[in-house]
This record gives C-alpha cells, structure tokens and sequence, in this order.
C-alpha cells in the first residue's frame, strides 16, 4: 500500500520536475514547480517528518514561490523564451551531463544498497523532539540562520533601490541646507 | 517488495539531475533560478530519508537550515535578475556578460 503510494507520487514529481525544465512559459513552470514540491511534501510525511512537511509547504510551495511569481510578473517578460533559440548542441551536452552524473549517482546507491535499516520513529519528526534538538544542540546556527536572513533582506533593499544610497543621503542634506 | 532507502534515494537522483540538465539547457535566468530549488529540494529529500532510516533527528535539522539558507538565496537571487532585468531588458543569461573580461 506504501509503495503504490510512493510510485504514484514519484512519478508526478518527476513528471512536474521534467515540465519545470521544458515549459516555455515561465508562469507554467513555477506552477508545475509548485505542484513537485507537494509532491516531496507527502514523500515527507511517508518519512514520518511531519514538521519538515508542514515547513516545505509554507516556505516553499508558500513564500519562495509566491516571491518568484511576483517578480514574473513584475517584469513582465517579453520575446522569445523557449527552447526554439537555444542550440541543439547546448541541450544535448546539458541532458548528457545530467545523464552522466546520474549514471554515477546510481553505481554509488549500488554499493550503498546494504545499509542498516532502522524501524520508523514516530516521535522523530513531531515539532517537540524537532524543537529539542534545534534549541539544544543547534542553538547557535539557529541565531546565525537569523542574522543571515537580517543581512538578506538589507542586501535585498539596498540593491533595489534605484538611486544610490550615498545620492540620498546628498539629497536629503540638501533639502536642509 | 518493500519501501527501502533506496527508492527515496533513486528519486532524490533523479531530482538533481532534472535540476542539472535545467541548469545547463535553459537560457532564462528565472527558469536556471527555479532548477537550482529543485536541486536543494532533491538533496532535503536525502537528508529527511537518511535521517528516516538511520535514524537520526539531525537529519530533519539540517533541512530546516537548507530551507532558511534558501529564502535568504532567493530573495537576493530575485533581486540580483530584477536588476540586471532593468539594465538589459531582458533575463537570458547570454546576454549578461559584463563580468566577462
């Protein structure tokens, strides 16, 4: 019963994840990258990672997504965007060297395939034992995770702004003088 | 037959490699941008599957990071494309080379 689940959600993932890469339109894709990542949400709870699950839908089905479609339509693209000016060489090398790396992906799983398997744990993945480890043993990268995403959002500010921020300081001295 | 690791880790391969060939293939920067997501979220689906079987919640933990590492990446990534988008008109990256020499 599991594993029909599995393969049916696989196969929409891999299938969403095929059509992220090969849609012309960019407002296709971020959908169908949309509908990859609830897929990989299920995988998670089949994982018994219900936490993480919840995360990956409101950050990243949710906010990153949301953020990407709201630039698409910011800049409102225009022109050719498809496959049609991109050279035959260029997507036959790039799938041959997906291919090649997935060729050596597969040889290692091969080797590895004798790995100890432990039963699942159904207190891993609940938001307590979750909270245990991030605020014992990872209470430090926590709070840098916090000031990276302080520093993002300035960084962010301080690139869109259209003027320099050393022109609107002048400006503003010069509205007082 | 049974769920194995094997099965999750085969499909984490797949993932990144769907990344991979997008990021080589495509010309469109935003598009380049959503197959570098699909790679992270390849690599959380191993992190949550070896922290399933092994079992070890640090596993979970390290996702957690990848995900708050990826907001802040997406949010400066946008803004980098919003801003080379108001000097070019345009997201091909072919078009973008005024780093190059």
């Amino acid at each position: 019963m599991e594993i029909i689940l599995f393969i049916i959600t696989a196969l929409i993932a891999l299938a969403s994840a095929l059509m992220v890469i090969t849609r012309k339109s960019p407002i296709a894709s971020v959908l169908f990258l949309v509908l990859t990542f609830v897929c990989i949400a299920v995988l998670y709870v089949m994982l018994g990672a219900q936490f993480i699950a919840a995360m990956q839908i409101i950050v990243y089905a949710g906010a990153i997504m949301v953020l990407f479609l709201f630039v698409l339509m910011l800049l409102n693209l225009r022109g050719n965007q498809g496959w049609e000016n991109i050279s035959p060489a260029r997507i036959g090398l790039g799938f041959a060297a997906a291919g090649l790396l997935l060729l050596v992906a597969v040889a290692w799983l091969k080797t590895a395939g004798s790995m100890e398997v432990a039963g699942l744990d159904p207190e891993m993945g609940t938001v307590s034992a979750f909270g245990d480890v991030l605020f014992q043993r990872f209470l430090l990268p926590f709070e840098i995770a916090s000031v990276l995403l302080l520093g993002a959002i300035i960084g962010v500010v301080a690139m869109i702004k259209r003027k320099p921020l050393a022109e609107l300081g002048e400006d503003k001295e010069g509205k007082v003088s | 037959m049974t769920l194995g690791p094997g099965w999750y880790l085969t499909l984490s391969a797949l993932l990144f490699c769907i990344g991979i060939a997008g990021v080589l293939t495509r010309r469109n920067a935003l598009i380049i941008f959503m197959s570098i997501e699909l790679m992270l979220n390849a690599v959380n689906l191993s992190f949550v599957t070896f922290g399933r079987y092994l079992p070890d919640a640090n596993g979970q933990v390290f996702v957690f990071f990848i995900m708050a590492v990826a907001a802040a990446e997406v949010a400066v990534g946008l803004a980098i494309i919003v801003t080379i988008f108001r000097h070019k008109e345009s997201v091909d990256i072919d078009k973008v080379n005024l780093m190059k020499w």
